[in-house]
């Protein structure tokens, strides 16, 4: 008591109300441990040893993230690109510990969303989950919460170059909360889509890439475009920065296709070999493509490529053979440079392309989960279209559409709450010096 | 005495600087420059998107040299800077009206 006499009210309140947060979550943590003895599930050590690294891959998609997009825009907005993916890691990471895990993944209500039963992560302990029977509940939260992280992260490439910092902060609360959760839920977490719908999602094709492109969409078009755009040169500063991001989401790409298998068996293997082949048969396909209309291979285009690839095996991932990862990253890879080309003739200014590399391909893994999915590969799954099952295309574009609306309908609301109250866009003279600048005070070069 | 001012490709700058030290030349001012001429510029394609980039990175060489040896310098120049393709560059050459040392105050072609 004597110290807190040296601070002041605000700093005393603060805490005061710090040290209640923390018996409150020494407590759910000591509640966890009855919870771990009543279960009796047993953990197996290598299923949780690939899931622990499998966690720490898919975290480093979100920096990896940062590199691909900092790369991107021009030299003055390259630590405000790369800032709000890290900050982004940072809030979610706190976000899904606090409410965001139990939204999600918490005892259903209705299909479409989880109780506040785990609030604080109470109940989720060291006890295994019946998500993830061989691993601790505990691992299962936190793979699930490097989604929760990277899916927001993705959207900022629609508004790079001119949002403010504290609007991408306020509308990732909100956008965490509103639409990522449930749809997380819907998905994989009880709701309606797996258990109503029977649509499948390996890893995260609908939540992930088609959840984050549909936000995009909204907010590229309601914060406007670049100012200069597209009249001016606004040309990548930093390929090679790209490059190496593009190299560390591929890496982190197999904590999240192949750790989605839960466990460290057969199945995480398909994945991992599913995810490579159709990544780089999408970077090669990306590249011929342009190849045959320019006569010149970019290494955006490459990189641009793999992502693509990447994206658009995500869903499919543990469902089909690595033949028909070939045929589905060959597809996305031609199919996402021509989205990507297409968006100059709209005028839209999805600054680093989310839409058309995560919403097309995502849309089309989805679909495409739903051609080649096959029980033979994986007797869990479903089959496809192509062997002889239409039900399952149908319920993948259902899910796939369903989730566009959802995303677009509540991102436009959360975008509009966040312009009426602190403004999304940064004044012109803000957006003329760089976010680096006018949003940190610091600048990512001095040469 | 003439300033001998180059404009001429990257890719040759160490055969001109060659050329130049090669006929006793002793000091050069040497600048990354950025222009368009007849070559006029090239497109960068990211993405699907087009940019016109207008000006071409050059290297401007400037050289003080007195009437006697100023076509051997020429020669020199235009010898090793040349390929024969549009975007060589150009050689200007001005008047110039005198030179001081500054370390010791000589003045005019002592300078040099």
């Amino acid at each position: 008591m004597k110290t807190s006499f040296l601070f002041s009210k605000p700093v005393r309140v603060f805490l005061t109300s710090t040290a209640g947060a923390f018996i409150f979550l020494l407590s759910a943590a000591c509640g966890n441990a009855h919870a771990a003895d009543a279960a009796g599930q047993t953990v197996n050590s290598g299923d949780t040893a690939w899931m622990l690294i499998s966690t720490a891959l898919v975290m480093l998609m979100t920096p990896g993230l940062a590199f691909f997009y900092g790369g991107m825009v021009r030299r003055k907005n390259v630590l405000g690109t790369m800032m709000q993916s890290f900050m982004i890691l940072c809030l979610v990471s706190v976000i899904w510990v606090l409410w965001g895990y139990t939204l999600a993944f918490g005892p259903d209500r209705g299909g479409f969303i989880g109780g506040l039963e785990w609030l604080g992560l109470r109940g989720v302990g060291q006890a295994p989950s019946p998500f993830a029977p061989t691993v601790p509940h505990l691992v299962f939260m936190m793979f699930q919460g490097m989604f929760a992280v990277i899916t927001p992260a993705l959207i900022t490439g629609a508004f790079a170059e001119r949002i403010k910092f504290s609007a991408v902060m306020v509308f990732t609360v909100l956008w965490t909360t509103f639409v990522y959760s449930p749809v997380a839920h819907w998905v994989w977490g009880g709701g309606w889509i797996s258990t109503r719908l029977h649509a499948l999602d390996f890893a995260g094709g609908t939540v992930v890439h088609i959840n984050s492109a549909a936000a995009a969409l909204v907010a590229a078009l309601l914060i406007g475009r670049r100012k200069g755009y597209p009249s001016e040169h606004m040309a990548p500063h930093n390929l090679p920065l790209t490059v190496v991001g593009a190299a560390l989401l591929w890496f982190g790409w197999f904590g999240f296709n192949a750790g989605s298998a839960l466990t460290s068996n057969g199945l995480a293997s398909l994945a991992f070999v599913t995810t490579n082949t159709a990544s780089a048969a999408a970077a090669l396909s990306w590249a011929a493509a342009e190849y045959v209309q320019r006569k010149k291979s970019t290494a955006l285009g490459a990189v641009s490529g793999a992502v693509a690839g990447l994206v658009a095996i995500t869903p499919a991932a543990g469902f089909v053979t690595p033949i028909s990862a070939i045929a589905i990253g060959a597809f996305a890879g031609v199919l996402c440079y021509s989205a990507v080309n297409l968006k100059s003739r709209l005028g839209y200014d999805d600054a680093l392309d989310v839409v058309g590399i995560h919403g097309v391909g995502g849309f089309w893994g989805a679909l495409a989960t739903g051609l080649f999915a096959s029980k033979l590969v994986n007797p869990a799954g479903a089959d496809g279209l192509f062997n002889g099952n239409p039900s399952l295309f149908t319920a993948q574009a259902v899910a796939s559409v369903s989730t566009i609306v959802y995303s677009l309908v509540v991102s436009l609301i959360l975008l509009k709450v966040v312009d009426w109250t602190i403004g999304l866009r940064v004044d012109e003279e803000h957006e003329d010096v760089g976010l680096d600048l006018s949003q940190h005070g610091e600048r990512g070069y001095y040469l | 005495m003439k300033m001998v001012m180059a404009l001429i490709k990257h890719t040759k700058f160490d055969d001109v600087r060659k050329a130049l030290t090669d006929i006793g030349v002793q000091g050069m001012t040497v600048t990354e420059a950025k222009g368009f001429g007849r070559q006029m510029g090239y497109k960068e394609v990211y993405r699907g998107a087009q940019y016109e980039v207008r000006f071409l990175p050059k290297v401007k060489i400037e050289v003080a040299v007195p009437e006697e040896k100023l076509e051997d310098v020429l020669k020199a120049i235009e010898g090793s800077a040349k390929t024969g393709e549009v975007g060589d560059g150009k050689i200007f050459i001005y008047d110039l009206k005198d030179v001081i040392r500054i370390r010791t105050g000589e003045r005019g072609k002592e300078a040099i």
